[in-house]
């Protein structure tokens, strides 16, 4: 028997799905609101999809192309190659509008162009000091805020 | 197969991985958690960026060996790291200007291999420098706070200062390896990144109120593999042993 065609969805909807794979350490915004899906293409039959690390060394990369794939699998597709794309490397500029929001709701402070959080996430002051470069994962500093006293992570600029 | 780019690709993944381990060996003891957590991530950076060199350096190789068999397999005289890297943690000081002496050489160099000839040693350097410039601001700024702190703090960062002086001549030592990656315009004459160095590292110790040696005497061996230290052997007996004791082990 003839195999019928793959029944292959657009890359539009797959982008849809991919948008509800969260992200493993910051479950709140999505590895597309993160900006490292780089592109989704079908090459015949297979559908490829290329990711690309936020900090070379981040120990969730694994994890995200584990359930990347396994969100794939249950939407019924099995011919998927994900493949590493280093070039242009990751920037946070890629993080989108609605990520930005969603990790501003959540308490982390979204990246600036200033090199800094613009305000406290949790009572909007301004007055915000920065208490070291590096936070709970690369991709975040630790901030405090000195109106509210609470402390934050704020996601680095790169 | 070129075995200069294999060599140079092994220099710069060795420098990483070793000094990644060594910052490595502060996670849960560093003197306060903020610093204990940065220096966790700085050496996830490294690590991160010995995998993408040492990645490159196997598959230029062609012998069937992956970046894990070149880190966990390979024995002290393999290895091309700059002798700097191996030195034992000392104290808190003294790691921190180690790190500062090699983030200044280590933004600088990357920096220049974003514009190699070779694209994927460009597209890994432009990666990585991107690390190596956060690492540079946060050390440049712990050795200012610490050169000019208290008493203590300031002896121990002239100290500090004074034992890895003549490990940093090696980062400009150049030797057949690196003119014949200059000819093919894949990385840049150690040489000429001296100068940009030294005005920074000269401003970044006035302003720590620290004395720059004055002797000029380099201990070299470790980026052509001739002769490391003592030191590097005993990291390896820590860093390898699974690997050795449990050869294929994976989690």
């Amino acid at each position: 028997m003839v195999t019928a065609a793959v029944d292959k969805p657009d890359v539009q909807t797959i982008w849809g799905w991919l948008d509800e794979v969260p992200d493993p350490e910051i479950p709140v915004i999505s590895v597309v609101d993160l900006g490292i899906i780089r592109h989704v293409h079908w090459d015949g039959d297979t559908l490829e999809v290329a990711i690309t690390p936020t900090y070379s060394g981040c120990p969730a990369t694994s994890i995200i192309n584990l359930d990347v794939e396994t969100a794939l699998r249950n939407r019924g597709l099995t011919d998927i190659r994900l493949t590493r794309k280093l070039s242009p490397p990751w920037t946070t500029d890629w993080l989108t509008t609605k990520g930005a929001a969603k990790l501003e709701a959540y308490g982390i402070a979204p990246p600036s162009p200033a090199g800094g959080p613009s305000q406290c996430p949790c009572c909007q002051s301004n007055k915000v000091e920065r208490v070291s470069q590096f936070g709970s994962t690369p991709c975040k500093a630790h901030w405090r805020c000195l109106s509210c006293l609470e402390p934050f992570d704020y996601f680095k600029c790169i | 197969m070129s075995e200069a780019l294999v060599q140079t690709l092994l220099r710069l993944g060795d420098n990483t991985l070793v000094l990644g381990h060594r910052v490595s060996e502060w996670c849960g003891k560093a003197p306060v958690l903020e610093e204990d957590i940065a220096l966790a991530n700085t050496a996830l950076d490294l690590i991160g960026q010995t995998q993408m060199w040492l990645g490159y350096a196997a598959e230029v190789e062609g012998a069937g060996r992956s970046a894990d068999d070149l880190a966990m397999l390979r024995d002290v005289w393999d290895f091309r790291n700059i002798l700097m890297v191996e030195r034992p943690n000392l104290d808190f000081g003294h790691t921190i200007m180690r790190q500062f002496l090699f983030d200044a050489w280590h933004r600088d160099l990357l920096g220049a291999l974003t514009l190699s000839s070779d694209p994927r040693v460009a597209e890994i350097a432009a990666k990585a420098v991107k690390e190596a410039t956060y690492h540079l601001d946060r050390s440049a700024e712990t050795v200012i706070a610490l050169g000019d702190g208290t008493e203590e703090s300031h002896t121990r960062m002239q100290t500090a200062l004074d034992l890895l002086w003549p490990y940093t001549g090696e980062m400009f030592h150049a030797d057949a390896t690196d003119a014949q990656m200059v000819a093919e315009g894949i990385a840049p004459d150690p040489a000429g990144l001296r100068a940009a160095w030294l005005a920074r590292v000269t401003a970044t110790m006035a302003e720590a109120t620290l004395a720059l040696p004055q002797d000029d005497f380099a201990h070299k061996g470790g980026r052509t593999g001739k002769q490391h230290t003592e030191h590097l052997g005993h990291l390896l007996t820590q860093m390898q042993w699974l690997q050795r004791a449990y050869p294929g082990a994976q989690w």
